[in-house]
């Protein structure tokens, strides 16, 4: 039997538009053997994790730029939490400064991309890192 | 002419695949240029003298001996009281006009105090609730002496409303005014994806406002039609120059529609475009780009007047060239887009600060970049002689390849029924995320170079310091606009708030509406939210 494709939503919080680095990962993931969904522009915490519950995904891949990650990546967490899902990782991307990104990982946030990292690493980590929920 | 070989001797070494020289684009360039490339080729058809129909070698006869491009660094961030000190520090450092960054919540319609707004307030611009905050952020700059641009869309016409009865407050009047508000909203369903509603409705906002700054502020710019942000999406150049004069195709299109003289309103768009890496490529993308918009607005819209024929541009440097690693190296990236865009013959630039793939820019970068372009214009001697590279085979070469390239993507867009079906269709946006994953394909596999990010890397970690924005100032904004708002008389912000939702129903222009309620305080939010039930909601597509 061979395992199932690992479900991956994409999403963007905040407000801000800048969505070429999300639109660029959905598609390697998915060229990479993912099964990807991407939620569009403009979402709250709150829609992400109803998409990500709905959909049913094993992961879900944040792509932010706002400057807003220390506010929406910990609600977030914070939503998954009281919903009592502790087994959907969260990772991310975008401009974010090394120390935040300290701060994220202590809060559970799993990863976090950098500019400058490649598709191929994202994939890679991916295929190593991530497993299907039960 | 034949052209002489250019393969190395027998028996040099050289590599199995043979290399392939392109632009950053991806345009496969030839080894060498000659009078063959520029076959039937006439001086006074494709070129001309700057000045003149077709402004292919600038806009002005004399150019920048006449009057240097304005150095307009784009600036915004934390609280009006933050980046009015910005703008202070910037025009005491010799900058010739103003360019004012918003923040997310008000470049999307939302006010300070606004759930959506959490996290947001004053991050990637200034915060503008209310005409109290833009008092703050103006006060001090005499606006009849500066020229200021600002870099809103959907909320555009609020925006302008504050900045002309600010202007009334202070007994200037609008005749004596002069900027620029970006108010592009086809680019924004292209690239930058800042909307409230529509299409449709977004386009008749902007018909409104062309036709009052046309009627009442004759030296405003209403419209700055852009292409910075489809490059940023990652569009090759080409695409580009095309997407945004299709979009300036569509704007005439609407204005004439609406029955304006072409030629009363040509004049007042003006245009934005990036400046990459890829110097040739670039220097050719302003020159094809005037010539191209000369030959749309003489040939297909009948303007009769050779100022309706010019394209006037302001150009930023390419935030997307920029890397995290090694940010020093930034520099030397934005001194030679900062060059290309002088010899394209740009009128305004923005020159990117070291630091901008990290934060917004730190003062001390900020005088760094605006010091590039300072030495640009005083020490390189650039300037003394008007489009330099005019009848370079190369560049001419070029410059007809992008404008003949960017035309066939116009033909297709016209053939889809013009700039709207285009965007319903997903068109532009699908093109340009196909060159983008094209392009990041091409860096993944190092056919593509950018120095210090997939070659040359080193492990040092930057050590700039950036600019932090405090977490004050959310709560602080959020107070003011909460404060302010309990302070108006109700009864008055309610008719207000009515009298723009009947313009809106109706086809009354809305800016003097508008106008009128900025003065009692509605803020952007509210009027944002007559247009959000009025004209509706817009979603993203999310084409991947």
């Amino acid at each position: 039997m061979s395992e199932r494709r690992l479900r991956i939503l994409i999403a963007k919080p905040g407000l801000d538009g800048h969505d070429r680095g999300a639109k660029i990962i959905a598609r390697a993931l998915r060229d990479g053997g993912f099964e990807i969904i991407y939620t569009g522009l403009h979402q709250t915490p709150e829609m992400i994790v109803e998409a990500a519950l709905q959909e049913d995904v094993d992961a879900i891949g944040l792509s932010i730029l706002s400057g807003a990650h220390m506010t929406l990546l910990p609600a977030i967490l914070d939503l998954l939490a009281a919903r009592g899902v502790d087994d959907m990782p969260l990772f991310g991307g975008g401009i974010i400064p090394p120390e935040d990104i300290t701060e994220l990982k202590q809060r559970g946030v799993l990863e976090i991309f950098t500019p400058g990292a490649s598709t191929q690493q994202i994939i890679d980590w991916a295929r190593c890192t991530l497993r299907p929920r039960q | 002419m034949s052209l002489p070989s250019l393969e190395p001797p027998d028996g040099a070494a050289r590599d199995d695949a043979p290399r392939r020289f392109s632009t950053v684009s991806d345009m496969e360039i030839e080894p060498l240029y000659t009078p063959d490339h520029l076959n039937g080729w006439r001086y006074a058809a494709r070129l001309g003298n700057p000045g003149e129909y077709p402004f292919t070698r600038g806009a002005y006869p004399s150019m920048y001996r006449g009057k240097l491009w304005s150095m307009r660094q784009f600036a915004g961030f934390g609280t009006p009281e933050d980046t009015n000190a910005r703008f202070r520090f910037l025009l005491g450092q010799g900058q010739t006009g103003l360019s004012t960054a918003f923040d997310m919540p008000t470049l999307m319609g939302y006010d300070a105090d606004h759930p959506r707004a959490l996290g947001e307030v004053g991050r990637e611009g200034v915060a503008v609730s209310s005409l109290a905050d833009m008092q703050i952020l103006f006060d001090g700059i005499p606006l009849d002496q500066v020229t200021t641009s600002m870099t809103v869309n959907c909320s555009a016409s609020v925006i302008l409303a504050m900045y002309f009865a600010m202007a009334e407050q202070r007994g200037i009047p609008l005749t004596a005014l002069g900027g620029t508000i970006q108010n592009d909203m086809f680019k924004e369903f292209i690239a930058q994806k800042e909307w409230i509603s529509p299409p449709e409705p977004s386009l008749r906002v902007i018909v409104d406002m062309i036709e009052f700054c046309t009627a009442h502020a004759p030296k405003w710019h209403p419209v700055s039609i852009s292409g910075y942000h489809i490059r940023e999406a990652g569009s090759t150049a080409v695409q580009e120059l095309a997407f945004t004069l299709a979009d300036g195709i569509g704007y005439v299109q609407a204005a004439m529609a609406r029955g304006l003289d072409v030629d009363r309103f040509a004049s007042r768009l003006s245009f934005f475009f990036n400046v990459h890496n890829d110097f040739l490529e670039e220097v050719a993308k302003f020159r094809a780009a005037r010539r191209m918009w000369a030959t749309i607005m003489r040939e297909r819209f009948g303007a009769t007047q050779p100022r309706s024929w010019l394209l006037r541009t302001h150009a930023q440097t390419a935030g997307c060239s920029l890397t995290a690693q090694q940010p020093i190296n930034n520099v030397v990236r934005v001194a030679l887009q900062a060059l290309a865009a002088v010899m394209g013959g740009t009128n305004s630039l923005h020159t990117n600060s070291m630091d901008e793939t990290l934060a917004l820019p730190s003062e001390g970068a900020v005088l760094t970049a605006l010091r590039t372009q300072q030495i640009v214009a005083e020490e390189t001697g650039v300037i003394n002689t008007v489009d330099p590279f005019g009848g370079s085979y190369a560049v001419e070469a070029l410059t007809d390849r992008l404008e003949r390239e960017a035309f066939a993507y116009i033909e297709q867009i016209d053939k889809m029924g013009g700039i709207i079906r285009a965007i319903e269709l997903g068109f532009p946006q699908q093109e340009i995320a196909d060159a983008s994953y094209q392009y990041q394909r091409q860096l993944d596999r190092g056919e593509k170079v950018v120095v210090g990010m997939n070659k040359y890397q080193t492990d040092d970690t930057h050590s700039l310091e950036i600019l932090r924005v405090g977490d004050d100032v959310e709560p602080r904004q959020a107070a003011r606009v909460r404060e302010r708002k309990a302070a108006r008389d109700a009864a008055v912000v309610r008719a207000r708030i009515d009298a723009v939702r009947n313009a809106a129903r109706g086809g009354a222009n809305l800016m003097p509406p508008i106008i009128a309620a900025v003065k009692a305080e509605v803020t952007v939010g509210e009027i944002s939210d007559v247009f959000r039930e009025v004209f509706g909601v817009y979603r993203d597509p999310a084409y991947i």
